[in-house]
């Protein structure tokens, strides 16, 4: 006898068990993809009532978002460009938080890695050919970073320090020291009114993909991307860094090496931020200067939690972030809005995706079926 | 058969996608000689009060301009996304000129586009240009604010009571140093007891910083403050409401303080716009390397406040029209305020001359020190 008051049509054929298998993970799986693209579309709803207050065309809006951000091959290239250092920042957010450690200095370490880059290449930059000089840099850049967000690892479980805030204040002294270098010692004196370190050398910047306008530091980041997964996902020490971040107590009474776990995956953290910020030099400005500061660490801080710290899903979403960013100039010119309405746009994304966490689990139909709606 | 036709399929799409590509490329020049779109980048918001603000108000000037299209896009980060944001101007919006406003948007980023794109045209406010080192296409266009802040110095000088000027600073960078010596300068002019007591912040914008350095400087005894950071608004409005009066930089500050606003030293980028403008429209080529001051109308002092007395007007204009016949005013003798002398006796510097944009000093009267 089925029970009327559960409302849901029994289903008239019986599914074999394997596919009964299949239907129910592909409706938990699901999940991941439907709510956060609903918050998308909400927050996209939101941000258009704002503009119709305004007196804007909101169909326009998204239109020029759309050809500014992806619809040419022009503005492809430039979503991708902008993604690439957000990939490597939302990083060095996301792995850390699998293992419960919110770190929100990226930046720091993006600032010291672009730093270390530089310093590392002035006084060698004639003594070494590039393709021993350039992955020097590129390792010196990931030392400085890990370095820095590995400390915040130690001082969290040796010291019991909050993680959060300890990073975010570690990056203030990061750009401190950058900016005590390059606008003492390490100072270019032809850079009079804009204190920079000297050139690395037009040799050991790094070139664009072939084809393209987009500098390597987006495979480095994809790559990355992709080995961490594998890394977080099908590895020993992934599992560990997820049980800890589970419950760290827990996972210290089943005899896992908490500590070297939290620092090493600070460090690996830090080093992907370090690599970003090597690319910025080495790819970009030629030099260090205050031009690192850029925000690049913030915005990576959205884009890991917007990708709920899954090291794949970081890709599609930076490149989203960049296409938004791209866009924005557009934007601005063609509507005469401020830069700041793209930013609102991002922010309405990021609260309603975050409130949109409360649905996960809640909604029936991404619920694997109990024993009674199989039968 | 069907291997073929593919082929021919893409053989066509690569031909009209050529087609597309040339007519493409040859877009920006044919619109070049017609009507001037002009791309104006800006490194922090249009309504600062500030160094972008200066520019936006020229911007909107050359809107009036008929004929002529503006293009502008705000909060530009010096990274990449400025190369991305010209390139982006001139691709979609079809910009022949490019006017790059902050400091750091020169090198790489404009260099590196304006080899990429040899027939639009880029224009950069510094000095930085230099003819054998940087590509024909690109230039520099600059004022002299100093002469602004040497009027501002000259005005707040006959006010004063106490003689103590406080001026907040960025950073001890060349452009900087010239200003607060220029301010100083002039209120010597009018007082030659006055003294300018100067505070580094170490940023561009440090608003919470540059409020704590006007109490300072407010109960350290100084009754006229002015600052050279981006943005002028906390400084003046703090001042403001320590009653204390004011002198302005880069753009108008003047109804920020109703009751303490002297005179500010102002950029009028709007004259640089226009005659690049009226240029593009005669179809002549545009100058690599303008700069001016005064005299020129490049910067211009804004319209005296309240707190600007009689005398420091009539102090104010005969300093004015003395920059207007290009008179120089850092004359000698003249030492830094370690003592070392700058200018012998007898000599000065012209106010064209490059030895001020490479001021290294304070001059003796300013109180405060660059390392």
């Amino acid at each position: 006898m089925t029970d009327t008051a559960q409302g849901s049509p029994a289903p008239t054929t019986l599914p074999l068990a394997a596919r009964s298998d299949f239907v129910d993970r592909l409706r938990s799986g699901s999940e991941y993809v439907v709510i956060p693209l609903i918050a998308v579309a909400i927050s996209a709803v939101l941000f258009s009532m704002f503009l119709l207050v305004l007196g804007k065309d909101p169909v326009e809006f998204f239109s020029l978002l759309w050809r500014g951000g992806f619809g040419t091959a022009f503005s492809w290239q430039n979503s991708l460009l902008r993604a690439a250092p957000l990939i490597l920042t939302a990083l060095c957010v996301a792995l850390p938080a699998r293992a419960g450690l919110v770190i929100i200095g990226g930046e720091g370490a993006l600032v010291l890695g672009g730093l270390f880059a530089a310093m590392i290449a002035l006084p060698l930059k004639n003594a070494l050919p590039p393709v021993v000089l350039m992955p020097l840099m590129a390792i010196m850049a990931m030392a400085a970073g890990g370095f820095w967000i590995g400390l915040v690892g130690i001082m969290r479980h040796a010291r019991g320090v909050n993680e959060t805030i300890a990073s975010l204040l570690m990056s203030y002294i990061a750009i401190a020291i950058m900016n005590f270098l390059v606008e003492g010692p390490l100072r270019d004196p032809a850079s009079a009114n804009k204190p920079s370190t000297g050139p690395i050398g037009e040799g050991n910047m790094v070139t664009a993909i072939p084809g393209t306008d987009v500098h390597w530091g987006l495979a480095a980041g994809i790559i990355l991307a992709v080995i961490l997964w594998i890394v977080i996902d099908r590895t020993t020490y992934g599992f560990a860094l997820r049980v800890t971040g589970g419950n760290a107590r827990a996972a210290k009474a089943q005899g896992l090496p908490v500590g070297t776990l939290m620092v090493s995956c600070c460090a690996i953290a830090g080093a992907c931020a370090g690599l970003a910020g090597y690319f910025e030099v080495a790819a970009i400005h030629g030099k260090a200067n205050a031009s690192l500061i850029a925000g690049y660490g913030f915005t990576g801080i959205l884009v890991a939690f917007l990708a709920r710290h899954n090291p794949i899903v970081i890709v599609p979403v930076a490149i989203l972030f960049g296409g938004i960013a791209a866009a924005g100039g557009l934007i601005q010119r063609r509507m005469g809005l401020p830069d700041a309405s793209v930013l609102l746009f991002q922010s309405l994304i990021f609260v309603v995706l975050l409130i949109s966490e409360t649905l996960y689990g809640r909604l029936r139909i991404f619920q694997p079926r109990t024993e009674a709606e199989r039968t | 058969m069907s291997f073929k036709e593919m082929d021919r399929r893409t053989l066509l799409k690569s031909a009209a996608a050529g087609i597309v590509g040339v007519g493409a490329a040859g877009l920006p020049l044919r619109a070049f000689a017609a009507a001037p779109t002009i791309g104006i980048v800006y490194v922090g918001p249009r309504d600062d009060f500030g160094w972008n603000q200066a520019h936006a108000v020229a911007a909107k000037a050359l809107k009036s301009v008929p004929g002529v299209k503006v293009v502008e896009e705000e909060n530009v980060p010096e990274t990449v996304a400025v190369q991305k944001s010209m390139e982006s101007m001139i691709n979609l919006d079809g910009a022949n000129l490019i006017f790059a406003t902050s400091f750091g948007y020169f090198d790489p980023h404009m260099l590196e586009m304006a080899k990429k794109y040899p027939k639009v045209e880029f224009r950069h406010a510094a000095g930085l240009w230099t003819k054998d080192k940087h590509p024909g296409n690109a230039g520099s266009y600059y004022g002299y604010l100093n002469q602004g802040h040497y009027v501002n110095g000259v005005a707040a000088g006959v006010v004063s009571k106490t003689g103590k000027l406080g001026f907040i600073a960025a950073k001890p960078i060349p452009t900087v140093l010239l200003n607060i010596n220029s301010f100083l300068l002039g209120a010597r002019k009018s007082n030659p007891k006055a003294t300018v007591q100067v505070i580094f912040t170490g940023d561009w914008s440090l608003p919470v910083r540059e409020a704590e350095a006007a109490n300072a400087l407010a109960d350290a005894g100084c009754d006229v403050i002015t600052c050279h950071v981006d943005s002028p608004k906390v400084v003046i409005e703090t001042a403001e409401r320590r009653g204390l009066l004011t002198a302005g930089h880069n753009a108008s500050q003047a109804p920020l303080a109703p009751k303490g606003f002297i005179t500010g030293a102002e950029y009028k980028w709007e004259t640089i716009y226009k005659d690049f403008a009226a240029l593009i429209a005669k179809g002549e080529k545009l100058p690599n390397y303008v700069r001016g001051g005064i005299d020129k109308d490049y910067i211009a002092n804004t319209a005296y406040g309240a707190g600007a007395s009689e005398a420091a007007r009539k102090a104010a204009d005969a300093a004015t029209a003395d920059l207007k016949a290009n008179k120089p005013y850092v004359v000698g003798p003249l030492k830094d305020n370690k003592g070392n002398e700058v200018v012998p006796a007898g000599k000065s510097i012209d106010n064209y001359d490059v030895a001020l944009e490479q001021t290294s000093y304070l001059v003796e009267g300013v109180v405060g020190s660059i390392t």
